[in-house]
C-alpha cells in the first residue's frame, strides 16, 4: 500500500467512530429536542407545529421568574467564587515555594475527587436545624433556641460556591503561577502601588484564567440539580428543578425540551459574551 | 504582594489567615460527613452520643450497616458497572481522539475540534433530557415501523452509560491529547524508518509513552462516571447507581448509613486519586 493511500486509510478509521459519536450522542439529540419543542400535541401520535412551548414560558411568570433567578444566582455564584478564589491562588502561585506550594495546590483539589452528593451532604450536615452550627451557636451563647439555616438561598449560594471553587482555583493558579516575579517587581520599581500592580500587571496576567475559571462554574452553578434541591428545599425555584418537572414528573417533553433549549441558549450566549469581552478563543480557554 | 518585595507584618499575618479560613471552609463539610458515620444515633446531627462502627457492621434494621445494607450494595454495584464500561468506552476513542486532532490533517478540522469540546458546555441535565428524548423518539419510530421494541433504548444503564460517555470523552481527550501532543513523533519515525509497520510503531513506541496519560484519564473517568448526578438522574431505570440511590434517601430523610457510604467513597476516591498523581508524576523512560 502506498504511503499516501495508508494515511487515508488511517484518517478515516479515527475519523469515523469520533463522527458517529458526535452525531448520536451530542448532534442529534440537541437536534432532536430543538424539534421536540416546536411541536404541539393534538391528540395521541398526532403533532402540529407551534410555538405554544415557547409563549408558554413567557406567559406564566413561574417560568421566566425562575429563570430569571437561575441566571442571576448563577452570575452572583461565580463572582463570589472568583472574589474568594483569587486571593487563594495567587497565594499558593506567588507566595508559596516548593514541597508547601504543592502541598496546598493538592489541597484544594480534594473536594474535586469527592462525590457532589457527599459535598452538600456535609453542608446539609453543618446548616440544619439539630446541624453543627446551629448548635455552635447556642453553645456560645448567640442562640437560645436551635436556628434553621438550611432552605434558603444563602445556604444555595454557600452550596454552589463550595462546589464550583475548585474549578476558579485551578485555572487561576495555573496562569498565576505562569507570571514572571519580576514584571512585578518592576511593576513596584517604576513606583506602582500595590492598586496598580494589582489592576495592571496581575489581573491583565491572569485574564485567561479569570474567564475559564468562571465560564466554567458559570455553567456548573446554571446546570446544577443536587445543590439548589438538597439545600434550597422545596422553593428553591432551579430552573435545571422545571426542566426535571416537565419530563419526568409530568411527562410533557414538549415543554420541557422548550425550557433546555431556553438553558442551553442562555448559557451559550454568556460563554460567548464572556470570551468576546476578553478576547479568548473558546479552544484556548477549554483546553 | 511577592516574598521578595517587603510588606507589613500586618498585612501578611492577615492573608495567611484568610487562607487558613478557606481552608477550614474546604474541609469541614467533609471532615463532618466522616465523622458523623460513627455517632451512635439514628441522625446524622447533633449530639454526639459516642461512636459506634454499627452503621457499617450492624446487621439488622434499624441501625442496618452499610455491609448488610442490600439496597446500598447493589447500587455500589450498578455504579461500578456504569463506571468500568463508560471508562473503557471513552478510553478508547479519546485515544483516537487524540491521534485524530494531533496528528491527521483534514479540511473543516478546527469546526471538529470545537464540536469535540461541546459537551463542556453542555449542562448535565439538558445532556441528560436530549439523550433521552432521542433514543425514545429512535425506539417509537423502531416500534412503529418494525413492531419491535429496541429495550436497551428506554430508560435503563445502557442510556446511563451512553450519557456519561457523551461527556467523559471529551475530557479524556484532552488529558490524552495534551500527552500526545509532547511526545516526540521522531521516535515513531525511527521505528518506521527500521522496518515497523505504523500500526506496529504505534503500538510499540507510541501507546507505551501514553500509558501514565491513559492510567490518569481512566481513574479520572471512573471517577467522573461514578459520581455523576445530573446526567445519569435523567436516563436512570429501574436500577438505580450510588449517587441515585442516595440522593432518594437523602430526600427521605437520612440514617448515618449514607455517612458511612460517603466516608468509603472519599477514602475509595482518595486512593485513586494518590495513584493518578502518582503515575501523573512518573517521567516516561525513567
Amino acid at each position: 500500500m502506498d504511503k499516501s493511500s495508508y494515511t487515508r486509510f488511517s484518517l478515516w478509521i479515527l475519523l469515523l467512530p469520533f463522527v458517529l459519536w458526535l452525531l448520536l450522542l451530542i448532534l442529534l439529540p440537541h437536534v432532536d429536542m430543538v424539534s421536540i419543542s416546536l411541536r404541539e400535541r393534538v391528540s395521541a401520535r398526532n403533532y402540529t407545529f407551534s410555538f405554544k412551548n415557547y409563549t408558554e414560558f413567557f406567559i406564566e411568570p413561574l417560568y421566566w421568574r425562575t429563570f430569571v433567578r437561575t441566571a442571576w444566582m448563577s452570575v452572583l455564584a461565580t463572582l463570589i467564587t472568583l472574589l474568594i478564589a483569587f486571593p487563594v491562588s495567587y497565594y499558593i502561585a506567588k507566595m508559596m515555594r516548593g514541597r508547601l506550594k504543592a502541598l496546598l495546590f493538592i489541597l484544594c483539589l480534594i473536594p474535586f475527587w469527592v462525590s457532589e452528593l457527599v459535598r452538600t451532604y456535609g453542608w446539609m450536615i453543618l446548616l440544619r436545624e439539630t446541624g453543627l452550627l446551629s448548635t455552635f451557636l447556642q453553645w456560645i451563647g448567640l442562640s437560645d433556641q436551635p436556628v434553621e439555616m438550611l432552605y434558603n438561598d444563602v445556604a444555595i449560594m454557600i452550596g454552589l460556591v463550595y462546589t464550583s471553587m475548585l474549578f476558579m482555583v485551578v485555572p487561576l493558579v495555573t496562569t498565576l503561577d505562569s507570571l514572571d516575579d519580576s514584571l512585578i517587581e518592576a511593576g513596584y520599581d517604576l513606583g506602582g502601588s500595590n492598586w496598580n500592580v494589582l489592576t495592571e500587571i496581575i489581573i491583565p496576567h491572569a485574564m485567561p484564567g479569570i474567564v475559564s475559571g468562571c465560564i466554567v462554574v458559570f455553567m456548573l452553578s446554571l446546570g446544577n440539580y443536587l445543590t439548589p434541591i438538597l439545600l434550597g428545599g422545596k422553593d428553591s425555584l432551579w430552573f435545571t428543578e422545571q426542566i426535571f418537572t416537565q419530563f419526568i414528573t409530568r411527562f410533557n417533553w414538549e415543554q420541557g425540551s422548550a425550557f433546555g433549549i431556553l438553558l442551553l441558549i442562555l448559557s451559550s450566549l454568556i460563554v460567548w459574551a464572556g470570551l468576546k469581552l476578553s478576547r479568548q478563543s473558546f479552544t484556548n480557554v477549554m483546553s | 504582594m511577592i516574598p521578595t518585595i517587603s510588606s507589613s507584618l500586618y498585612f501578611r499575618g492577615t492573608y495567611a489567615v484568610y487562607v487558613g479560613l478557606f481552608f477550614i471552609f474546604l474541609i469541614t463539610p467533609l471532615t463532618v460527613v466522616g465523622i458523623f458515620a460513627f455517632n451512635d444515633s439514628m441522625f446524622p446531627s447533633m449530639p454526639w452520643n459516642g461512636g459506634t462502627l454499627a452503621w457499617f457492621l450492624n446487621e439488622t434494621e434499624p441501625q442496618l450497616g452499610l455491609f448488610h445494607d442490600e439496597d446500598l450494595l447493589e447500587s455500589i454495584g450498578v455504579s461500578f458497572v456504569v463506571a468500568c464500561f463508560t471508562t473503557i468506552a471513552s478510553l478508547v476513542l479519546a485515544t483516537c481522539n487524540a491521534f485524530l486532532f494531533e496528528r491527521e490533517q483534514f479540511p473543516g478540522k478546527n469546526l471538529l475540534y470545537i464540536l469535540m469540546l461541546t459537551p463542556l458546555v453542555i449542562p448535565g441535565v439538558i445532556l441528560g433530557v436530549s439523550i433521552l428524548a432521542f433514543s425514545s423518539t429512535i425506539a417509537n419510530w423502531a416500534e412503529m415501523q418494525f413492531d419491535y421494541d429496541l429495550e436497551f433504548l428506554r430508560p435503563g444503564i445502557t442510556l446511563v452509560v451512553l450519557g456519561q460517555f457523551a461527556f467523559i470523552t471529551t475530557i479524556a481527550t484532552l488529558v490524552i491529547s495534551a500527552r500526545l501532543r509532547k511526545f516526540d513523533s521522531s521516535l515513531e519515525e525511527a521505528a518506521m524508518n527500521l522496518g515497523a509497520t505504523r500500526i506496529a510503531a504505534v503500538m510499540t513506541v507510541t501507546l507505551p509513552d501514553l500509558k501514565p496519560a491513559l492510567i490518569g484519564a481512566g481513574i479520572v473517568c471512573f471517577l467522573m462516571s461514578f459520581e455523576n448526578f445530573n446526567t445519569t438522574l435523567m436516563l436512570v431505570g429501574s436500577d438505580a447507581p450510588l449517587t441515585i440511590a442516595m440522593f432518594d434517601r437523602l430526600k427521605e430523610g437520612s440514617t448515618p448509613v449514607l455517612n458511612a457510604v460517603s466516608l468509603l467513597l472519599m477514602v475509595a476516591s482518595g486512593v485513586l486519586a494518590l495513584i493518578s498523581v502518582f503515575f501523573q508524576s512518573e517521567k516516561p523512560g525513567s
